[in-house]
């Protein structure tokens, strides 16, 4: 089938682990996206989701680590944090390894992906999926494209990952959604979090919203951490999402900065 | 010697093996044995001391859980890295180090941004 749903969302992890240290009325608003998130995507009727995110060292780490990679699996847990920290309790999220182990072959026929058959969700899945799939019914496809450690993948391979995932999804039966997780500016964990540049921010979304190919791979990484931080190098998860929905146009639902949250909380949908 | 990747890699087994931290707990230095690592490392893994560990490149999203699994509180963890800077100076290696990270106000200054965003509110 072709692609059933398409978006991104935030996946900091204070959203839900800081909650009680944020405006109430602020954070009420980003929940309440997420609900309408939610709906959209429930109303999709999906097989299975996948989720490209960046992780943040939980699998992938410096000893061995992929530019891209997908998990082949029956069943995930997480969160791999501390629960307590995350606010999300630990659990078992199904998986679809059949599926997988299709889309993957597609995928390779186009971009280089490592698989994983044990994949232990972080916060940049985890926290997406409190909001969305709370009940964790939908089997999920984890995948990953490394933003943490450089050097990393340039980001028209980044869009190419997304092209070769719609593909993947066209060629098989199921009903496939799809979302990107990850910050646009921000500098997490690190002494500036908090700081957001809101007007770099929007800027970038509107070019996302009107996938604007030519704008958003003229960005590069050394300006991209000046103005925007290191968190801004997950721009990848969301130029994925575009070049799976080639010539689509989006519309960003939620933005707002949340300083306690660290980044500027977005919602967006493509439309397909 | 510094061996950024050897500190990061301890905290990395750390931070996700439940056994070595049971390990860590019970004597700290003995879990050192097996990474190349400085003197002022070992020192700042024991101690810790979270703000010489971001001093010498550590990447937050790692570091950050180890200042949890010490119970440090999210205001207190984004203190010590910002003393840390302050002590020892610009971070040294790694993503910070790449244009230089001289600390949150002149960080502040060359964003052209005021400097309210540090997330206490």
């Amino acid at each position: 089938m072709s692609l059933v749903f398409a978006g991104v969302c935030s996946h900091a992890p204070g959203i839900v682990g800081r909650a009680d240290q944020a405006d109430p009325a602020a954070k009420d608003r980003l929940y309440d996206a997420f609900g309408n998130m939610r709906l959209q995507l429930e109303a999709s009727k999906p097989d299975a989701l996948i989720v490209i995110a960046a992780e943040h060292f939980a699998n992938f780490f410096m000893n061995n680590m992929p530019s891209f990679a997908m998990g082949m699996a029956d069943y995930y847990e997480g969160p791999i944090e501390n629960p307590e920290w995350l606010g999300i309790e630990r659990t078992r999220i199904p998986g679809d390894r059949s599926l997988s182990e299709r889309l993957i072959s597609k995928v390779m026929e186009r971009s280089d992906v490592t698989y994983a058959e044990e994949w232990k969700f972080d916060h940049g899945i985890m926290v997406p999926l409190h909001f969305l799939t709370p009940n964790y019914d939908l089997p999920i496809v984890p995948a990953n494209i490394n933003c943490q450690g450089p050097p990393l993948a340039p980001l028209h391979r980044a869009w190419t990952f997304g092209q070769a995932l719609r593909e993947a999804a066209e060629a098989v039966p199921e009903r496939i959604a799809l979302i990107g997780t990850g910050g646009i500016s921000h500098w997490p964990a690190t002494p500036d979090s908090g700081k957001i540049n809101e007007e770099w921010d929007r800027k970038f979304l509107d070019e996302w919203s009107r996938c604007d190919k030519e704008a958003m791979l003229s960005y590069s990484d050394s300006q991209s951490y000046l103005q925007a931080g290191q968190g801004a190098f997950e721009i990848r998860t969301f130029l994925a999402i575009s070049g799976a929905t080639e010539g689509k146009g989006a519309t960003v639902h939620f933005y707002e900065p949340i300083p306690i949250f660290a980044v500027g909380c977005t919602t967006a949908t493509v439309n397909l | 010697m510094v061996s950024l990747y050897y500190v990061q890699k301890f905290l990395f087994e750390l931070n996700r093996d439940a056994e070595f931290q049971s390990r860590y707990t019970a004597d700290r230095h003995s879990t050192l044995s097996g990474f190349d690592l400085s003197e002022e490392e070992q020192r700042a893994l024991v101690e810790p001391d979270i703000g010489l560990l971001f001093h010498l490149g550590v990447n937050g999203q790692i570091l950050m859980h180890f200042a949890a699994f010490h119970s440090i509180e999210w205001q207190d963890y984004l203190q010590q890295m910002r003393d840390g800077i302050e002590a020892h100076g610009p971070v040294r290696e790694g993503v910070y180090a790449v244009t230089g990270y001289e600390g949150v106000e002149a960080h502040t200054t060359r964003l052209g941004q005021t400097s309210n965003a540090t997330g206490e509110r």
